[in-house]
């Protein structure tokens, strides 16, 4: 940490209401210039709406803010920028049918000609260890490589202080590391950094300091260095976690198994399936790890039956059902949930008893000759809702009147509770608050212990550790080597999900 | 300022209440350019909506009512089912006018043979599947080579015109009509006309079929899965295909319904109040139907409701334009006006409006 004197920016009692929730409560902090900040919290603690105003795309209703000494209210992200406050969104805003250097033109104020900015962009890259090619096609980047575009954008503005918003969820290990190397770089140059983040043994190794935000407020500050990763956690969450435990089971018949299943993507960025092979066993747990975008949607697709595959690419306790649709797979006991909850897995203005309607109908018996039976619907979407406590007024209400977590609760146990003999999940906690999340994966382990096979594709390497019997990661559509998750080192995982993605690390060499 | 909060979830209350307010906005600036025209808007618009059904004349106007209402309704119903899934036949004009000239066709060929109970059914299966087959042009090529429906359907409708000018003057003229354009009339041959069930109510088999199609289309939605998976497709075509929804067999079907509908409306219209082929036999129900199936809020009942509302428009409208001498323009664009307020009001179900000062979030 450099000198902190005279801090570089103070927060001081911001408070934003929006109808019906408070979304920051009196939250006061200072940075100082070149420190690692990070700002933890869960989903809904209020990290997104405080960097908003942080960034200019907010207004607080009330309390002050200071930037270098003097009163800071950008009213616009322009006026962010200009006062030397930069932001790294989660959500990338990048043209695929775009080069680099085009893209990095099109947020510029003035942009310079692009040949003076491909060698700013060279130039700066090479400065910080974040090699990049100004010519390629955004499209043709992978995750971390796109991260960099962004990255590599704020630094040609020579910011003073840059946010990042949960960077490293797109990231393998290796690339992690290589980000990390950066980052506390420009920290020795004076840049400060204010990071946003839930992961906790990232924020220990990289920052300097930590403020706590809970529903809106400060729970606490500390020093990441000195706090173990269980007490940031147990402030974050504002109770004692519970950590899902399992029963060993002795694994039994194969349950599915994926036979050498190719499969051109239909999208045109999206990511084609190359010869992915692997079984699961009764009673097992099986984890597909891998950065975002590396075949995972695809992956669910083929297995629930929203795109046929060839018949024997998918065998189902023995059987084929590579060419049977969603329907045909429920009926034979092959169940998913997708990683999108409003829009795939749920309709959004449909109420849950619809909803519940919507994959249901097959198994519990919702339907007679095409025709419907609401009332068994309804009797279906209300034990869902009291079996997986989710949090609603009642089975009439639109799925997106629903928080994430619990619309997550609904759309995991609306399958579970359908007994399936096999269930595929994607991100089955994404977005969801710690509590819900270790309900939700001890679901899924209750599943496994009752017999059923349990797929779970999911970005979180922590959850899939926690839960997962035996490992394989996507990596460009290819599925690496299933291996017992037991004993895997944090450099192995990286390695199977693609290590650094061959993008060359200044620093490492 | 005036903001738009999106609700939590579409407002049940305002989404009975859009229709009711978008016709009295049409009411206001109908009004106000109907004296812009020079005339009382108070007497225009009664004369458009109150005489019709309460006036002096209305013994006769209540039976028009039913006529001109009952192929917007069997149209309208059809069409709602793909409107509701996303999938838009903008054409259901064309497979009105191939319904009518399949079904006559029929007719006429019999001719003059007396069998009612063989003849009439048979002009409406053929009706029927003259619409049908209409709509499966645009049907087959969206799903063979993805091509937009929403053109091929409305540019069928100027082939379908170019066809019935071809039958009125070709194959189906009249043999003993001296040569003038047009086929025989056919509700003067007892064994193929649709005459109206009870004398001087309008009441005929199309108002019928358009009760039936109706209670049809609210069993479909209200009860059965084809209704359910054509509303999620409506809602969120992904969360459609995973509920196991075969967009290409909707796509057929909805196009395939709302074809055979349109076609029935087409025969039932030319073996009765039309009476025969004729070029200029069909006057926009197809199109018309469009805006009712909105106005209806794509729900069968409602749809019933805007079909009266619509034929009402009709009737009052040329009440007006004959008795108060209003160019018949203004009553298309008083007709016009209607769509546009209650696509505009449509807004408040699925939004609030808040007044106040706004921020950028």
């Amino acid at each position: 940490m450099s000198d902190a004197r005279a801090p570089l920016l103070k927060l001081k009692g911001l408070t934003k209401a929006y109808p019906g929730v408070i979304a920051n409560s009196d939250v006061s902090f200072e940075i100082g210039a070149g420190e690692v900040h990070a700002l933890l919290g869960e989903n809904g603690a209020g990290k997104s709406t405080l960097v908003k105003m942080i960034y200019g795309l907010v207004r607080p209703d009330s309390g002050s803010m200071a930037f270098r000494g003097s009163r800071y209210e950008p009213a616009t992200p322009h006026a962010a920028r200009n006062a030397g406050v930069a932001m790294v969104f989660q959500h990338f805003s990048l043209f695929n049918a775009l080069d680099v250097a085009e893209n990095i033109a099109l947020g510029m104020e003035n942009p310079p000609k692009q040949r003076a900015l491909a060698a700013r962009i060279t130039e700066v890259s090479e400065a910080y260890g974040l090699p990049l090619d100004p010519s390629r096609l955004v499209g043709d980047l992978s995750a971390g490589e796109r991260q960099r575009v962004e990255i590599i954008r704020c630094l040609l503005q020579d910011p003073k202080l840059l946010i990042m918003d949960e960077p490293t969820s797109v990231l393998t290990p290796q690339e992690v590391e290589i980000l990390f190397k950066t980052l506390r770089q420009l920290s020795a140059e004076g840049t400060a950094i204010l990071y946003i983040s839930h992961k906790l043994e990232e924020i220990r190794s990289l920052c300097d300091a930590a403020t706590i935000l809970r529903l809106g407020k400060v729970v606490g500050e500390c020093d990441p260095k000195a706090t173990t990763a269980r007490d940031m956690a147990e402030m974050m969450v504002g109770q004692t976690l519970h950590v899902p435990s399992r029963e060993t089971t002795k694994p039994g018949d194969v349950a599915l198994k994926v036979n050498d299943l190719t499969l051109q993507s239909a999208s045109p960025f999206g990511t084609s399936l190359k010869n992915v092979s692997f079984e699961v066993r009764k009673g097992e747990v099986f984890g597909i790890g891998g950065v975002a975008g590396n075949g995972q949607d695809e992956l669910l697709a083929a297995l629930s039956g929203e795109v046929e595959t060839g018949a024997g690419a998918v065998q189902l306790k023995g059987q084929s059902v590579g060419h049977l649709g969603p329907n045909e797979r429920r009926a034979e006991g092959l169940l998913a949930a997708p990683e999108e909850r409003l829009g795939h897995a749920a309709a959004p203005d449909m109420n849950l008893t619809e909803n519940a309607m919507l994959t249901g109908h097959v198994r519990e018996n919702l339907t007679n000759r095409g025709f419907l039976n609401w009332r068994a619907a309804k009797g279906f979407a209300e034990k869902v809702i009291a079996d997986f406590d989710v949090r609603t007024p009642g089975p009439g209400n639109a799925a997106r009147s629903l928080s994430g977590g619990n619309l997550q609760k609904f759309v995991i146990g609306r399958e579970i509770l359908q007994r399936p003999d096999v269930l595929v999940v994607n991100q089955p906690t994404w977005g969801v608050d710690a509590s819900a999340a270790a309900d939700i994966r001890q679901a899924l382990l209750d599943l496994a212990a009752n017999g059923a096979a349990v797929i779970c594709i999911s970005q979180d390497l922590d959850e899939l550790m926690e839960i997962s019997d035996n490992f394989a990661a996507l990596n460009e559509g290819r599925l690496s080597k299933p291996r017992p998750a037991a004993g895997l080192t944090v450099d192995e995982i990286g390695l199977m999900m693609g290590g650094a993605h061959d993008m060359e690390a200044a620093h490492v060499a | 300022m005036i903001h738009l909060v999106k609700r939590p979830q579409p407002s049940r209350a305002w989404s009975y209440a859009t229709p009711v307010l978008a016709v009295l906005m049409t009411m206001v600036a109908g009004g106000a350019m109907f004296a812009a025209l020079g005339k009382d808007p108070v007497e225009v618009i009664r004369t458009i909506f109150w005489d019709p059904l309460f006036g002096e004349f209305a013994f006769y106007f209540r039976g028009q009512l039913l006529v001109k209402a009952a192929p917007l309704i069997l149209i309208a119903v059809g069409l709602s089912l793909g409107f509701k899934a996303g999938i838009w036949n903008i054409g259901a004009e064309g497979q009105y006018i191939l319904g009518a000239i399949c079904g006559a066709a029929v007719g006429l060929a019999f001719y003059p043979m007396e069998a009612r109970w063989l003849i009439f059914p048979l002009m409406i299966i053929a009706g029927a599947l003259g619409g049908w087959a209409w709509a499966m042009i645009p049907a087959i090529l969206k799903t063979r080579f993805n091509t937009n429906e929403i053109l091929v359907s409305l540019l069928l409708v100027y082939v379908a015109e170019q066809l019935l000018a071809k039958m009125a003057l070709g194959a189906l003229r009249n043999p003993d009509g001296a040569g003038f354009p047009g086929s025989r009339n056919l509700s003067q041959y007892a064994s193929a006309s649709n005459p109206e069930l009870i004398a001087g109510s309008g009441m005929h088999w199309g108002v019928v079929a358009a009760l039936i199609a109706v209670i049809f289309g609210y069993v479909l939605f209200a009860r059965h899965m084809w209704g359910f998976q054509i509303r999620l497709t409506g809602e969120s075509p992904r969360a459609a295909r995973f509920g196991g929804v075969k967009p290409t067999r909707l796509v057929i079907f909805c196009l395939g319904v709302s074809g055979a509908l349109a076609g029935l409306a087409g025969l039932f219209e030319v073996a009765g109040p039309a009476g025969q082929i004729s070029i200029d036999f069909n006057v926009g129900y197809g199109f018309t139907a469009i805006i009712v199936a909105f106005l209806g809020r794509l729900h069968p009942v409602g749809i019933l409701l805007a079909g009266l509302l619509m034929a009402l428009t009709y009737i009052g409208g040329e009440a007006a334009a004959s008795n108060l001498g209003l160019p018949s323009a203004a009553i298309q664009a008083f007709q016009g006006m209607l769509l546009f307020f209650l696509l505009a009001v449509d807004v408040l179900t699925n939004y609030s409006l808040r007044f106040g000062k706004g921020e950028v979030a």
